[in-house]
Parts: structure tokens; sequence; C-alpha cells
């Protein structure tokens, strides 16, 4: 009834290519945005904007980073972790050793390291496809991780071992370290995911995004067509690394406060997995749905109890989280191999019949 | 000069001046191998017979060894335990059948892996909730697996071999052997192989695939069971052994993910190889690299062969 294209002609190529060709979609983002800079951060507690908006989000560029290579290119790999630990440690490096320049450029120049590493690390996803590259991604994930413990150079010598992060402002208001207020955080963070969501968006809709899905299809055609796999899939790497080594310098900066190498460890590469593989394979809006439940879930079953007055012990619903999450999996894929993603695409489709049902 | 010389020459020569250390370090490598190897031998008979990279193998060593211990402290004797740990591994092989595979059939490869990390979560829930989370002493006296050493002086020195490690050893051994018989001499390990070859043609020939696949991941579980007990007999039964059973993944790299045979050596390539490195080349970075120097023996195989020392060789057509 009001999700309806119908007399929404298209007169340009441009308009045809746009990423929201339909007028709700364009209004329905609009709103989308309004809530997520205005309204949550007036109106949110601080405790629901640290501790569930700002991860979830940080989770959400790294679930975005991860669909560009698993999703857009099919290239599997279990080394998120790793390449969100770089970009981390590149920023606390950069900032340390320039401490007058704005903290958002070395977040963005650590994404770049990132990229550099993660190229490095996807060469041989030129000779190696399938589940034998996430043995050769578990390789990237595992030295990485060793060199985060071993290397005392790339925390300053401190003796904790951690990243502490200083305190940095932008525009005068302080947006890093403990006296950062959660809403300087967030919105920060929300403008930096907006803009990267929105250069996504359209990389996957141009010619370099085709050229993944290309490749994800069947490389060997892809190659005949005329498309060089070299570039192609180590692109795919590299703004994958980008993104992830952005979310990590982000969730080290803007989240923790500190960090020890323990924060990368391949629980947190499998977690950003769960979250790609149920929000949808090759889908934007998946990453951000599959975040929000993968995120909320452990925490929605730690409330429950409580919240329905059930005496459980806390270890006892640790494990039974554990149990009821592993189901959740399994039953999510049986009903929607293909994630939350295509869960709203029926959505949407029945929304556009609605209320008639033909 | 001074690095090269540290990287290439003395090592060597470090192995040369003490040759009881150096068989030692052979031994503790071979026998991890083994460990690697028997781990890496879950994964292959599932990928073999189902196409899934069983990620839960790990826990499923853990989960098993687990029940095994649980039931012999809540009073039951050491081998009732051990049949009931067997059942155990049944209901779950014939429950992983009917509520994970059968709904999932068809599905691409990696919506399968997801679903046995579900499997993994709920099995970690499960073991944790029911047995608690406290590493555990594994049985060994009970169920009369040797223990001590034997020192044996050659080479000018001593070289001590744990018993258990030799029953492991061994144990290994004969469960390959009985595998191997159970695959060619036996009509349900001609099902099984003719479902490794071709899902559709073995159908259509009239074998059941949800019976094969329900056999084969109880077959995986015995087998899962056999390497618990052998593991948590070295040290203990604990959840930290998952993150160990990670390491049967480049074990499988090296083998090819078809390939029974490959398992073997590529678990005994590894463990070794790791050893030696951790051993002689370790300190010369700080030590600790075992926990990724498999994983770049693997990487510099693969870039030779793709497929693995055994694997069967990729063909790609349009």
């Amino acid at each position: 009834m009001f999700y309806r294209e119908a007399g929404q002609y298209k007169t340009s190529y441009a308009a045809d290519m746009a990423i929201f060709p339909i007028r709700q979609d364009r209004i329905g983002i609009a709103v989308i945005l309004l809530i997520a800079f205005v309204i949550i951060p007036v109106f949110g507690n601080q405790f629901f904007l640290s501790s569930v908006m700002i991860p979830t989000l940080v989770f959400s560029l790294a679930a975005i980073g991860l669909n560009i290579l698993t999703g857009y290119t099919g290239l599997i790999s279990l080394g998120t972790a790793a390449f969100m630990g770089v970009g981390a440690y590149a920023c606390y490096k950069l900032t340390s050793w320039f401490p007058g320049v704005n903290i958002l450029v070395w977040i963005i120049a650590s994404g770049f390291v990132s990229a550099g590493v993660g190229a490095l690390f996807g060469l041989p996803s030129l000779r190696i496809k399938g589940f034998y590259l996430v043995v050769a991604t578990l390789a990237a994930q595992f030295f990485l991780q060793w060199c985060f413990v071993r290397i005392p150079w790339l925390v300053n010598y401190n003796t904790s071992g951690a990243i502490e992060v200083p305190e940095r402002t932008l525009f005068g208001v302080v947006i890093t370290g403990a006296n950062a207020t959660p809403t300087a955080r967030y919105l920060v963070l929300l403008s930096v995911v907006a803009a990267l969501t929105w250069f996504a968006s359209n990389l996957v809709h141009g010619r370099v995004g085709r050229a993944w899905m290309a490749v994800r299809d069947m490389d060997i055609a892809a190659e005949l067509m005329g498309i060089r796999l070299l570039t192609t899939k180590l692109l795919a790497f590299a703004v994958s690394s980008f993104y992830c080594g952005v979310a990590g310098a982000l969730m080290v900066f803007l989240w923790y406060g500190s960090a020890e190498p323990e924060v990368f460890v391949i629980n947190q590469s499998f977690l950003v997995l769960f979250m790609v593989i149920i929000g949808g394979l090759g889908s934007l809006i998946g990453s951000f749905m599959g975040a929000a439940l993968i995120y909320m879930l452990p925490i929605v079953l730690r409330m429950l109890p409580a919240a329905l007055g059930l005496p459980i012990a806390s270890a006892t619903v640790e494990h039974l989280q554990f149990i009821i999450v592993g189901a959740l999996i399994i039953v999510f894929l049986i009903a929607e191999p293909h994630g939350l993603a295509r869960l709203w695409q029926t959505g949407k489709q029945k929304l556009r019949i609605w209320p008639f049902p033909y | 000069m001074n690095i090269l010389y540290a990287l290439f020459v003395d090592p060597w020569v470090q192995m040369g001046q003490a040759p009881d250390l150096l068989v030692q370090t052979l031994w503790e490598g071979l026998v991890s191998g083994v460990l690697y190897a028997l781990i890496a031998l879950g994964f292959v008979l599932i990928f073999k017979a189902s196409g899934v990279f069983n990620f839960a193998q790990g826990i499923m060593v853990v989960f098993s060894a687990l029940t095994l211990v649980g039931l012999h402290e809540m009073g039951v004797p050491a081998f009732l335990a051990l049949g009931l740990a067997v059942a155990v591994m049944f209901v779950l092989a014939v429950a992983v059948e009917r509520v994970v595979l059968r709904p999932l059939v068809n599905q691409p490869d990696i919506i399968l892996f997801m679903a046995t990390f579900g499997i993994t979560y709920v099995l970690i829930g499960l073991g944790e909730l029911i047995f608690g989370g406290n590493p555990k002493r594994m049985i060994a006296d009970e169920l009369y697996l040797p223990k001590g050493a034997i020192d044996l002086k050659i080479l000018g020195g001593f070289v001590s071999l744990q018993k258990i490690d030799i029953a492991a050893a061994v144990i290994a051994a004969v469960m390959i052997a009985a595998l191997a018989f159970f695959f060619q001499k036996t009509r349900i390990g001609r099902a099984l192989r003719a479902v490794a070859d071709s899902h559709k043609a073995a159908l259509s020939v009239g074998i059941s695939l949800n019976q094969i696949w329900a056999i084969v991941w109880f077959t995986a579980g015995i087998v899962a069971l056999v390497t618990g007990i052998m593991w948590g007999a070295r040290s203990e039964v604990s959840f930290s052994l998952q993150v160990i059973a990670l390491k049967a993944l480049p074990v499988l790299i090296l083998g090819g993910f078809t390939s029974v045979p490959g398992a073997i050596v590529g678990g005994l390539i590894i463990g070794i190889g790791e050893k030696l490195g951790e051993f002689y080349w370790g300190p010369l970075v700080g030590g600790g690299i075992e926990s990724w120097l498999a994983y770049g023996i693997a990487l510099a195989f693969l870039l030779f062969r793709p497929q693995g020392l055994f694997g069967e060789k990729i063909i790609e057509r349009i």
C-alpha cells in the first residue's frame, strides 16, 4: 500500500543504477539515519550507547569487511580478528609518533596498513581455494597474533603489553581515552561507519564489485571473460582488510579504550564470520543485521532469566547461552540459509502487495 | 652473517652435537604428530562421506573424553563408562544427522561448515553444563593404560620414551588398520566409499545416504573418543584441547582433505616439523612459534601442491 514503486519512472541511466531506486527506500534510509544520528544520542542512555550501539557498529564494519571478501568474492577467511588487530596496533603506533595529527586521519591510515598486510596474506588465494584457503588465513591469524604478543615495539614497550589509548580530540571535543563521553564516541563512530558503508555500497555496485561477484560465481569463467584474477582477488583482500583494520582501530580507540593481544584471538574471527553468514552473504544490510543479532543475542539471553524472575545460577546461564546460541545458528541456517538479508527481501516483497494478496 | 649462521648452520650443528636430544625431539614430534593425525582422521572421514568440513571434530574429542571421565566420577565403573561414552557418541551421530545434516542437504559447503559451528557451541554448552568446565584427570589407570617411562641408552645419552606415548602410537596404528579393513572389506565400508565417490550414484544403487552419514559421524565419534583418551592421558581433559584441535587443519592441508594416508603422513610431518622448529629455531625469534609454524609449513606446501600431498587432483571446467 505504502511501499509501491508503480509510477516511479526512471528516465536516465544514473537513476536506474541508483543505490536506492525506489522513493520509499530513500525515505526509509533517511529515517534510519535520522534515528541513528539524532534520536538515539538524544534519548538513548549511556549504557545503551556504550555497550549496545558502539559494539554493534564496530562489528557491523568488520562484518562488511569480511562480507566483501567472503560474500562478494567468495574467499572464506578466518583471519578477520588478526587484520582488526593490525589496524588497532597501526593506529596506536601512528598516533603516538604524530600526536598532533587528527586521530580520524590515523584511523583511516591504519586501514591502509591493514590493507597492505591483508594483500600480502591474500597472495596464496591465487593458487588455493575453498577450505584450503581457510587454513591459509588461519596462518595469518596465528602468525599476527603471535606478533602482537611477542613484539613489544608494537605497544611502545609499555609494561602492561596492552594498547593504552591516549586522549585525542576532534573539534575540541574529547573522543578517545577515559574522558570521552559515550555520545561523542558514538557519533564519531557512526559517521565513520556511515561514510564507509556508503563507499562500500558504491564499490560493490560498480565495476569492481561486479568483477568480484564474477570471480565468486566461477573464477575460471571470470578469467576467460577478461577479469584479471590477481588484481581482483588481491583488491578484495586489500579492501576487506582495510575495513577490518578500520573496525579494529575503532574498536580499540572508541570502544575498549585499551586492548591486550587477547582481544584479537580466533574466536573474534569466528564471531564476525557468524555475523556475515547469519546476516547474509553478499549483502551490506545483512552485515548490520547479523552484527546486531549475534552481538545482542547473548546480552538478551543473559538478562532474560533475571527479567523473568527465574532462579538460575549465572554459570548455568553462561552454559545455556552457549547451547542456545549454537542451536539458534543451526535453526537459522535450516530456516533461511541465505540469512537475514533474504528475510528482509521477502518481507519487502510481501509489503509491496500488502494488504491485497494478489 | 651472524643471522644467517644462526638461522641456517647453527641448528644443524646443535643436532649433530647432541644426537640424543635430537632423537628425543623427533620422538616428541612423532607422538604429537600421531595425535594430530588422529584428529585429522576424524575430519577426513566426515569430509569424504558427506562433504562437510566438520569444525566440531575438536570439540567432539573433548566432549567424548569428558563424558568418559565425567561418568566415571559419578561412580560408573571405568569400562562401563567407556561403553556409555561410545553410546553417547552414537546418539550424537544420529542426532546430528537427523537435526542438522538432513534438513541442510544440498546446501553450499559454507552453510554446512557454519552448522558445525552451531554443533560446536551446543557441545561446549552441554559439556560444561553436565560435567563442569574444570580440567579433569583422565582415568588412565582404570583403563589399564601403561604409565612411566622407558629410558633408552643410545647415541651417548638418554632418550626417555613415555609408555603412554608408545601405547598411543600402537593404538592409533591398530585403529587405522581396523578402519582400513572396515573400509575395504565390509559391506558398509564399500557403501561408504561409494558415497564418497558420488552421492547421486550411491543413491541410485540403493544406498541410504542418511544411514551412511550417521555411521560416518559415529565412526568419527569413536576416533574422537580414542583421541580424547590418549590426549587426556598425556595431559588432562579440558576445553583447551579444542584449540589444539585446530592444529589438525594444517595436517589436513598437507595430506589433502580426502585422503586417510594423507592425514597420517601429514600429521607426522607437522608434528615433527613443529617440534624441531620450536626447539632449534624457536629461540632465535623468542620462542612460541609452535602456535603458527604448522600453518606456515602447510602454506609452503600448498603453494606447490594446492590439493595437498595425497589429495585428488582438482580439475576445473566451465
